[in-house]
């Protein structure tokens, strides 16, 4: 009773603190910081993505690839990433120990020759195997990797939201801001969009179809990147997500490259 | 090959009876490729000998894995036969690999017919050494023949160390005399000659210790066994005609291979040092690859490499890196058929002779994949062993569907 009494009591005070928070900037740092807080502690997870290309005459083509992602306290998560189809590039795996504000270390592996290759990850803004999104959109959701401003409160599609501007601090990042809308029961993102370094919308980010796991960390199952400079999109859906798998660092390393599928 | 045959199916045992603990085999297991090869060359050959400009290839390779215990234990076969018009050396099957694999927390144990891949530079593969080329593949010796082994990989914080014990020697695959893209005079494989006594069944050993520092990926090396590279000696055939044959030495080799990544800029660095084969020698390949993301605002990524080749013998020896420098261009074009292109330019100093290269490759369908490959041959002077190749300027499209 006690415990409970304490979580209720805690839960009452976030929200209290976030409204004593006196600029916007510190009130979208505050908002930041307890979504980061919230989505703590799953130490390492597992999933299936398939990635569906389209171009803008509609044609598409789909990726499927399997993610593991290993929580790291204090800096980026590591992950590696074995694409499963199309079949010319099955068992290439990709590795990456993320940073906020360094460049990521990143290998591949190329199973024809089986070469363990570092490349160059100074630059996050390419795009990730041919899709609308960039290697920046995909690594892992860091508080310091933005300085934030909170817009306003504002419902979306029946959600209460923050909606929160947010400006990269990695000096090579492809954007100058984004637009977060995060929902208020969650502290997931609902939609997000992307300004490029000419201060042009380029992209929008919708995430759909969220579940809970763990009874606490929320994932949603559907991605949808729009990019309005190209017409261009790319859906990502995730499934058999798995979490606290007993993952650990040597299962990121570059040995582990050479037998992952 | 009896001896390989024997390796092969005592592995083979050994890895059935451990399957049979493992439940649930499924077609997401298999995978490969066949693939239709076409090789149209730009004029007829230097000897009567190789009497076609345009040559077909059919290819298979298939690949078997399954693992289990969450990835800490697994079995991989790869199956590949290449049938090919004009010469029957290119006709050939081989084991790529047959590999059963145990990993643990700081150790990993691969015993069976495997392929291991060292080094870091792109024109040249110095330090590339545990596996033997299938020359007749391809002229840029990226093939390569299975190579059976134990490897012991201890994991420590300090890095990884690799234990290699090779038991069995594959020979270097040529072209026949029927073939193109060979050396003149051809060389006889049937009369390969060995330093050691043993021959094939010569124990081949190496150690490598690698690890990465920031940005730093550093490996260090030494091989003693059969020398991959065979010299070749001028001999006769039957007929009184020349012919080269390889001669095998037993070698020690010790080698460095290092990267800086530093932002979009890559410097590497292959040396070795090598005795038992001839006079003792070093050789060095040093570059960069500097990659210019999303050019004019498109998706397209361009790269540019750069590499100086040196070899200390000079000019008398075998290889053609002996003081080169090549120059190249990487364009990914991050698109939904993963298009992508390699221009590559050598150029040999002392002789003046030049290399051209373009590999591209495109995906067609989500099965179909097609790759184009050109590779020129300028300027090649008398003497210099890249001569052979003066009249092989060739064009070759290999389409393959994949599963």
């Amino acid at each position: 009773m006690m415990k409970k009494l304490l979580i209720a009591s805690w839960l009452l005070i976030i929200p209290f603190e976030i409204l004593l928070a006196e600029t916007p900037e510190e009130k979208g740092l505050a908002i930041a910081m307890e979504a980061d807080k919230r989505d703590t502690g799953w130490t390492d997870q597992s999933a299936e993505m398939k990635m569906i290309l389209k171009n803008r005459n509609g044609d598409s083509t789909t990726r499927t690839m399997s993610i593991k992602t290993l929580e790291v306290d204090g800096d980026g998560d590591k992950s590696l990433l074995i694409f499963d189809n199309p079949p010319d590039v099955k068992g290439t795996a990709f590795l990456s120990h993320t940073h906020s504000l360094t460049p990521d270390d990143q290998w591949l592996y190329l199973p024809a020759l089986k070469r363990v290759k570092r490349i160059a990850s100074a630059n996050k803004s390419g795009p990730f195997v041919g899709s609308e999104f960039a290697y920046e959109d995909l690594s892992s959701q860091e508080v310091e990797k933005y300085t934030y401003k909170w817009l306003r409160d504002e419902p979306l599609d029946g959600r209460n939201t923050f909606v929160i501007e947010r400006y990269p601090a990695y000096e090579h990042s492809g954007y100058t801001r984004q637009v977060l809308w995060l929902d208020k029961e969650m502290y997931q993102p609902l939609k997000l969009e992307f300004y490029d370094r000419k201060n042009a919308m380029l992209k929008t980010l919708i995430f759909s179809d969220y579940q809970q796991y763990l009874g606490q960390y929320w994932r949603a199952s559907m991605m949808n990147m729009a990019n309005h400079q190209t017409g261009k999109s790319t859906t990502l859906t995730w499934e058999n997500y798995q979490f606290q798998t007993g993952l650990s660092d040597r299962d990121f390393d570059k040995n582990t490259l050479k037998r992952a599928r | 090959m009896l001896y390989l045959q024997r390796l092969t199916s005592s592995l083979t045992i050994v890895l059935a009876s451990n399957l049979c603990l493992v439940t649930s085999i499924t077609a997401a297991d298999l995978s490969g490729y066949g693939g239709l090869e076409f090789r149209g060359f730009s004029q007829s050959a230097q000897q009567p000998v190789q009497d076609h400009t345009t040559n077909l290839s059919l290819v298979f390779e298939t690949e078997f894995f399954h693992d289990w215990d969450d990835g800490y234990q697994g079995f991989a076969f790869v199956p590949f036969l290449r049938l090919d018009e004009n010469d029957p050396e290119r006709t050939h099957f081989d084991i790529r690999e047959l590999t059963y694999f145990k990993a643990s927390t700081n150790w990993e144990l691969r015993l069976g017919i495997r392929k291991v891949f060292w080094g870091v530079t792109e024109f040249q593969h110095l330090v590339d050494i545990i596996n033997q080329d299938d020359l007749v593949e391809n002229i840029d010796a990226e093939d390569k023949l299975g190579q059976p082994m134990v490897n012991l990989a201890l994991i420590r914080d300090w890095g990884t160390v690799d234990l290699f014990v090779m038991p069995y020697f594959r020979e270097r695959t040529f072209p026949g005399q029927e073939g193109r893209l060979r050396s003149i005079p051809y060389v006889d494989t049937d009369r390969a000659r060995f330093e050691s006594g043993a021959r094939e069944k010569h124990i081949d050993f190496a150690a490598r210790y690698s690890h990465y520092f920031g940005d730093w990926d550093l490996g260090l090396a030494h091989f003693r066994g059969t020398s991959r590279d065979p010299r070749l000696l001028p001999s006769l055939d039957n007929n009184g005609n020349p012919v080269l044959l390889p001669f095998y030495d037993i070698i020690n080799q010790t080698s460095i291979d290092l990267q800086a990544t530093k932002g979009n800029m890559l410097w590497k660095l292959e040396a070795l040092h090598r005795s038992g084969q001839g006079e003792t020698y070093n050789a060095l390949v040093g570059g960069f690859e500097y990659t210019f993301v999303g050019v004019m605002g498109s998706a397209i990524d361009v790269g540019l490499l750069g590499e100086y080749h040196y070899d200390d013998r000079g000019e008398t020896t075998a290889t053609i890196f002996e003081d080169d420098i090549a120059i190249g261009s990487r364009v990914a074009f991050n698109d939904i058929h993963s298009s992508e292109a390699l221009f590559g330019l050598v150029w040999d100093r002392n002789s003046g002779g030049q290399f051209f290269s373009v590999e591209a490759s495109r995906r067609l369908a989500a099965n179909w994949f097609l790759e184009l490959q050109s590779r020129l041959f300028f300027n090649q002077k008398a003497g210099d062993p890249a001569m052979a190749l003066n009249r092989d300027d060739y064009v070759e499209l290999f389409l393959t569907y994949n599963f």
